[in-house]
């Protein structure tokens, strides 16, 4: 489904389908929002560092929504900062993705019964495309989260959604 | 440096029934039980005093003491004696090196206590925190806001023990 590894011959044309080309495009530098919550976002940023190197898949951190494609909730999303999350999304041009990143993110986690103050998953708020089990995730588990994103991204269409 | 069983002599002697008592019971620190209203002027003299200098209040903390009883009275209606709130101050001299632990209680239904933002700049948030957590009112705090739950959390303060958790905050969902 790549571009690059279609084998060039005579000349340096190559022949694909629009949704392809987007598609090739948008998951090959997906921006992240630089943005991290709690103990995964220093897995995050662990990630993002020498060892793990999320920029070869093209992931950079953009410090504003407005240039971001994308947002690793990273750690306990309390109340509060709910509904300062879904006003960054908000922000973000379409498309849009959302990686939710560790236990807390994905459902509250460890304070799933007794944290007053913990949003019990970040899918009440705003929609997830991957959610990266782990409490917090190493760094492998959120670049197979990445991955997984990717996968989504290839195979989108153009078509409008019929029901 | 001066013991605390000293120093509490000392408070006594100058603050007289301000100074409620003194508690010295194994394994817990021992704590010098002071008015809620009384509790500035005596950190004050705690701070400048030439024997003691008090110069930093290393902790603040609220507790909700859980001591609420439930009696049936002659007629079995049932009877509410209300709890407790406490302030623990936990005062260090930097200078003489030692250290000694301050209590106030107030009643659930009147939990008034005297501000020590005045005196240690350290007890603005720590006060705050308590408040927001416990509904502690600090008399003369300069901005008594909330400092943890959202600003516009209406469901009271959530290490009460009496607290209940709300169903929904803002239109999300907040039990599992």
């Amino acid at each position: 489904m790549g571009i690059l590894d279609k084998e060039f011959s005579d000349s340096n044309i190559v022949i694909t389908k629009t949704e392809d080309l987007l598609n090739w495009a948008r998951l090959s530098s997906i921006w992240q929002l630089s943005f991290g919550l709690a103990c995964c976002a220093i897995e995050m940023m662990a990630t993002s560092a020498s060892h793990y190197d999320f920029d070869r898949f093209g992931v950079i951190p953009r410090p504003t929504p407005r240039q971001a494609d994308a947002i690793i909730i990273s750690g306990t999303v309390t109340l509060k900062m709910a509904t300062r999350i879904k006003r960054l999304y908000e922000q973000m041009p379409d498309p849009k993705y959302i990686i939710s990143m560790g236990s807390c993110a994905n459902c509250g986690g460890p304070y799933w019964e007794h944290g007053y103050h913990v949003l019990k998953g970040i899918d009440r708020v705003i929609p997830v495309d991957v959610y990266v089990p782990g409490c917090p995730p190493r760094p492998e588990a959120l670049l197979e989260g990445l991955l997984k994103l990717q996968d989504k991204i290839r195979h989108e269409t153009l078509r409008k959604k019929t029901a | 440096m001066m013991k605390p069983e000293e120093i509490f002599e000392l408070l006594k002697q100058k603050f007289d029934d301000k100074i409620i008592g003194f508690e010295n019971e194994l394994p817990v620190d021992s704590y010098i039980v002071v008015n809620p209203l009384a509790i500035k002027e005596v950190s004050k003299f705690l701070r400048d005093n030439e024997q003691l200098k008090f110069d930093s209040l290393m902790c603040l903390s609220g507790v909700d003491d859980a001591n609420e009883k439930k009696t049936k009275d002659e007629e079995g209606n049932e009877v509410i004696e209300k709890g407790t709130l406490s302030v623990y101050y936990h005062l260090h001299s930097i200078e003489l090196g030692h250290k000694v632990n301050l209590k106030v209680s107030v009643s659930v239904d009147n939990p008034n206590v005297e501000s020590v933002e005045s005196i240690w700049r350290t007890a603005d948030w720590h006060e705050r925190e308590a408040y927001d957590m416990f509904g502690i009112v600090f008399l003369n705090h300069p901005d008594l806001r909330r400092i943890l739950m959202p600003e516009d959390w209406e469901a009271g303060h959530p290490l009460r023990k009496d607290y209940k958790n709300p169903e929904f905050y803002n239109g999300m969902r907040v039990p599992y």
